[in-house]
């Protein structure tokens, strides 16, 4: 009997507060199991994610105003021209890129987080292999075989795919919109999502509409075996059914492989499905060369990519809010990694380490968190951005601000310990106070080191909070040179030396960390 | 066009085919069009348990004639099974075969039925490069018994020899040695025939289902039924010698007079021990009736081409395959000989029709992977029972059909091979292949090493011909550009672009293959393709 079952038949018959898919939680006192169930059924949340695949160029879409000689001399064949770029209500250090009209729109009206900087120590510069690092959550140097996103679905539903559908659980968990479910909802047995083969054949799905065979004796077979093949798929009544509650929608832009796939999730969810996860992508971010006009760099590939992006996303929300369904959703955008400082000879970038993710929806709470990013006065080619923020702290925040996920249960989904950050409204989860919006600004010394350059020795002093703090060391290719400080202090001021004898000459950057606080201090080694 | 070209789907069609397959009006004269790859997979495909890229290397420079006599070559004996279990009640050690000690009790008899199911799975894992193993399941599914009727282990596994030793042999002889073979004299009660009350069960087999079938022009009748049960009375089995003996006061040695299907014949009654030989009086009279080369040829037709045998392929295909087959005294190498070089059997609208059945689909994603087992024979052995239940809940329960007449795929109209397919099945077969293909595997840690699979492969760097070289051997039916664009697109290339990021990777993993990243970046690409390509309809098409 799978513990679901239990809790189900055991379930005493008078009526209790809080009812959860006919079960009282009270009556069984507070088991890590029922905490992640109330927090399950609790809400009908749902998380879109959106893949940006091939590495987007997070400088050329988050622009930084307030370092805009650096980077323009750091990129000059590409950079966008600072009068275009859009600007953000109430923020002066970043804006949007020109063609980002959409996301600017949503930001102004107060639903869209920019987080700066996301990345992860030591990152891995090949497409494959830090698409599987976002994928599953794991380390740089680590693999994992399951995926974020079904690790924890798992702590939902430990027996799937035993016995699901069900009654409780009709629709699927999660849904992919392409023809193979992401890795990212990769459980220990099995995966936890299906894949729509692709809009055309959702459509197709939705209408009975087989696909072709050839004339012969094995196209007979073949058809045969398809139409088995789709009567066996469990959830395609389920979704079916939500498909058909919706039979109006919005308009979205033609010829937008991302907009196209996430009106059918739009759809879904207006239509009731109570899947939790969806994944879409969309491809062609790895902009080498003639990402941009020569004539005008706020034109040409990139812009088109971005702009398509935010036409799709705008699109999206605004089809969301007509199906009366915005609120259940929040989105996000992610990429591998994001690319170089510094421009290359063909008007294009390199692979490069940390960029910003945007996070979209009604509950989201508008800001740019962390700041611009770090820029050389003269950037050479080895040049990449410095993580503020650790992609797992974006999952831990979903999670715990949109999911309801209880702090140590994201232990089981994300192995460590993870910063909060102030993605989503506290209302989203009935908590009274959010997370603090808190970055600090530039000039608020958080971290230093002195002397600056150095050539040997720093002393670095940090002024921290209540709880864990960590000092992070990278170098510029944003690998983890040491972690000299990871402990719970007293508030107050904090000295040490950081010993760089053994390192080469070079940029290294000193990230501090306390609670949702966090600053980067760019370091200089002379000889 | 190439006809490959024309079996592939066309994308601009959006339309459903009109539900009527095309038909073919080849017949058996010897095939002499293009000879390659295609050809070979197809001839392979169907006579043995799934392709290895080694078994089609190992093809690939010989002619067809040659490919077929390869093919066709007799096997020797088989390795017995062993003591697999532990406890026997007759003392058969570990390790040690049971097949010539004496009978044992209830729960050895169980455990040794279970080692013969299991060993049979293992002789088709490890099958030669020959039709041989594919010709006794063909004989296991005509001449059919059962272990749950049999009960009997060492009667089981002779009967098995019975067919492995004529399964290339002549099908007259097969017929008279299945007649006294000890397993089909108790699952058809001939054991039991005597005379004054016969038995009719297995004559009346032997007439419908062994030798001269149903069809519209076999018209034996009830009496010649009556005739034959007569005939066979007194035969016993030998329990000391596993063979049959006949008991000369239990024939019946009146005269027996057989219809006008079988020419007025009669078999005059003969006592003492020749009254055993009145069985090869019988065949002579049931084998003169040409109904019995157009039966066994069309079971051969539905066995290795296509369940549906229209006009034309009876009177282009059969008729003349039956001549041959009696011609040649009923030589089986003969007619296989002639139906697998023929131009209808390479007849590219006889590609890819045949849905697998459970055993050829679960052995052959086996063998085609080259899925590793334990080295320690007691887990080899479970290894193969887990596979033979795995097929068994596909609906072919290897040494156990569900009745006399064999499994209902090969002769239930008009549906035949379509019965393996259904909604419970369907899932069992994904769910065989995902485990395979799975980290954790499926049982005793059997699992798919797709890396090895694509290190065979031509050029496994070029994801084009990777997934070229892939489908090929995978699957018999030929894919738009579409699929194969999006397998190499978004499953090979993760969304990226360019062909060198799989290139690189591979390259990376070649030169390193014990970096723990670099092969991950390999492995989960090559999980989600193969995992992907084996979910897919196509893969149930051999």
């Amino acid at each position: 009997m799978k513990r679901r079952d239990f809790l189900k038949y055991t379930a005493p018959a008078t009526v209790l507060p809080t009812l959860l898919g006919g079960f009282s939680v009270k009556a069984f006192g507070a088991t890590p199991l029922l905490q992640a169930l109330s927090a399950a059924a609790d809400n009908d949340h749902v998380l879109v994610m959106i893949q940006l695949t091939g590495g987007n160029d997070g400088l050329n879409m988050v622009i930084p105003l307030d370092k805009y000689a650096a980077y323009q001399s750091a990129r000059t064949n590409i950079a966008i021209q600072e009068g275009k770029v859009l600007r953000l209500d109430g923020y002066t250090k970043a804006g949007l890129h020109p063609s980002m009209t959409g996301i600017q729109k949503l930001y102004n009206d107060g639903k869209v987080s920019i987080i700066q900087s996301v990345g992860y120590p030591s990152p891995n510069f090949s497409h494959f292999r830090a698409t599987d690092i976002w994928l599953t959550g794991s380390d740089s140097n680590q693999v994992l075989t399951t995926g974020w996103g079904g690790r924890y679905l798992e702590t939902q539903h430990p027996g799937f795919p035993d016995g699901y559908p069900n009654a409780d659980n009709p629709d699927p968990l999660a849904v992919q919109i392409g023809s193979i479910v992401s890795p990212a909802f990769q459980g220990t047995d099995a995966s936890m999502g299906i894949a729509i083969t692709s809009a055309t054949d959702f459509y197709n799905l939705i209408d009975g509409v087989l696909d072709p065979v050839p004339n012969t004796k094995a196209g007979k077979e073949l058809e045969y075996i398809r139409l088995i093949a789709k009567q066996t798929n469990s959830y395609e009544q389920a979704i079916k059914k939500a498909a058909a509650k919706v039979t109006s929608q919005g308009d979205y832009p033609a010829n937008n492989y991302l907009a196209a796939q996430l009106k059918i999730v739009a759809r879904l969810v207006a239509g009731g499905l109570k899947t939790r996860l969806y994944m879409v992508s969309t491809g062609g971010f790895d902009t080498h060369a003639s990402q941009a006009e020569a004539g005008d760099t706020s034109k040409g590939a990139h812009a088109n990519l971005l702009g398509g992006v935010s036409e799709a996303i705008s699109a999206f929300m605004a089809d969301l809010r007509g199906l009366k369904a915005s609120r259940r959703v929040v989105g996000m955008t992610f990429s591998e990694f994001g690319r170089r400082i510094k421009s290359n000879g063909s008007m294009g970038t390199d692979h490069g380490a940390a960029a910003p993710m945007i996070v979209f929806g009604d509950y989201v709470m508008q800001g740019v968190l962390g700041n611009t990013p770090s820029i050389p006065g003269a950037s050479s080619v080895n040049d990449n951005i410095p993580m503020q923020y650790d992609f797992r702290s974006v999952y831990a925040s979903i999670l715990q601000q949109w999911f309801c996920v209880k702090p140590d249960e994201l232990q089981a989904v994300l192995q460590k310990d993870y910063q909060q950050l102030p993605l989503i409204s506290g209302v989203a989860c009935g908590v009274i106070t959010g997370i603090p919006d808190i970055t600090p600004d530039e000039d608020k010394h958080l971290i230093i080191n002195s002397p600056n350059p150095f050539t040997d020795r720093t002393t670095i002093t940090y002024i921290t909070g209540s709880g864990n703090t960590m000092v992070q060391i990278f170098d510029t290719m944003g690998r983890l040179v040491s972690v000299p400080v990871n402990k719970v202090h007293a508030p107050g001021t904090y000295t040490f030396t950081f010993d760089a004898s053994y390192l080469p000459t070079g940029i290294y950057y000193a990230r501090f960390q306390n609670g949702a606080v966090q600053q980067v201090r760019p370091m200089l080694k002379v000889r | 066009m190439d006809r490959r070209q024309f079996l592939t789907l066309s994308p601009a069609r959006s339309t459903v085919a009109a539900p009527k397959a095309a038909r073919t009006t080849t017949g058996i004269a010897p095939y002499s069009g293009p000879w390659g790859k295609q050809q070979i997979l197809h001839l392979l495909k169907r006579t043995m348990f799934g392709v290895t890229p080694a078994d089609l290397a190992a093809f690939s420079s010989m002619g067809m004639q040659q490919a077929v006599d390869t093919l066709l070559t007799v096997q020797p004996d088989p390795q017995p099974p062993v003591n697999n279990y532990g406890t026997d009640s007759t003392g058969v050690s570990l390790g040690a075969t049971w097949v010539r000690a004496p009978k044992g009790d209830i729960d050895t008899e169980n455990d040794r039925i279970t080692s013969y199911k299991s060993w049979w799975i293992g002789q088709l894992i490890n099958q030669p490069r020959s039709i041989h193993d594919k010709m006794v399941l063909f004989w296991h599914n005509h001449f059919v018994t059962e272990t749950i009727t049999v009960q009997d282990s060492r009667y089981l596994y002779q009967n098995y020899l019975t067919m492995h030793r004529h399964a290339l042999g002549n099908f007259k002889a097969l017929t008279k040695a299945i007649t006294l073979d000890p397993a089909m004299l108790i699952y058809l009660n001939g054991y039991l025939n005597s005379k004054g009350a016969a038995d009719e069960n297995y004559a009346r087999e032997l007439h419908e289902l062994f030798t001269v079938g149903k069809g519209p022009d076999s018209k034996y009748t009830e009496d010649d039924v009556k005739a034959t049960a007569r005939v066979l009375t007194g035969f016993r089995i030998d329990d000391a010698n596993l063979t049959s003996t006949f008991n000369t006061t239990q024939h019946d040695i009146e005269n027996k007079q057989f219809s006008a299907f079988y020419s007025n014949k009669v078999i005059s009654g003969k006592t003492g021990t020749n009254g055993a030989t009145e069985l090869d009086d019988l065949l002579t009279i049931i084998f003169l009736q040409p109904e019995v080369a157009k039966f066994i040829c069309r079971k051969l037709y539905r066995f290795f081409v296509y369940y549906e045998i229209d006009d034309a392929t009876e009177q282009n295909v059969i008729a003349p395959l039956a001549d041959i087959f009696r011609t040649s005294g009923y030589d089986i190498k003969v007619v296989l000989n002639a139906l697998l070089t023929s131009e209808h059997f390479f007849d590219p609208l006889n590609y890819a029709c045949l849905i697998k059945p459970p055993v050829d689909f679960c052995v052959g994603v086996f063998r085609e992977f080259n899925v590793q087992f334990p080295s320690d024979y007691t887990t080899r052995y479970e290894c193969w029972k887990v596979i033979h239940s795995t097929a068994a809940y596909m609906l072919q329960n290897l040494g156990d059909p569900p009745l006399v007449a064999g499994w209902d795929a090969y002769y239930q109209a008009p549906s035949f091979h379509e019965l393996w397919i259904n909604t419970d099945t369907l899932p069992k077969r994904n769910m065989l292949t995902d485990a395979l293909i799975s980290d954790r595997g499926f049982n005793f840690n059997m699992f798919i090493d797709p890396m090895a699979f694509a290190a065979q492969l031509p050029n496994p760097g070029d994801p084009v011909a990777l997934i070229s070289d892939s489908l090929d051997i995978l699957y018999r039916i030929g894919v738009s550009d579409n699929l194969k664009a999006f397998l190499k697109g978004t499953i090979l290339l993760t969304g990226q672009t360019q062909d060198y990021y799989w290139t690189n990777a591979w390259q990376l993993y070649i030169a390193n293959p014990n970096d723990m990243q670099a092969r991950s970046d390999v492995h989960i690409r090559l999980q989600a393709l193969y995992k992907y390509i084996m979910d897919l309809s196509e893969y149930q098409l051999s």
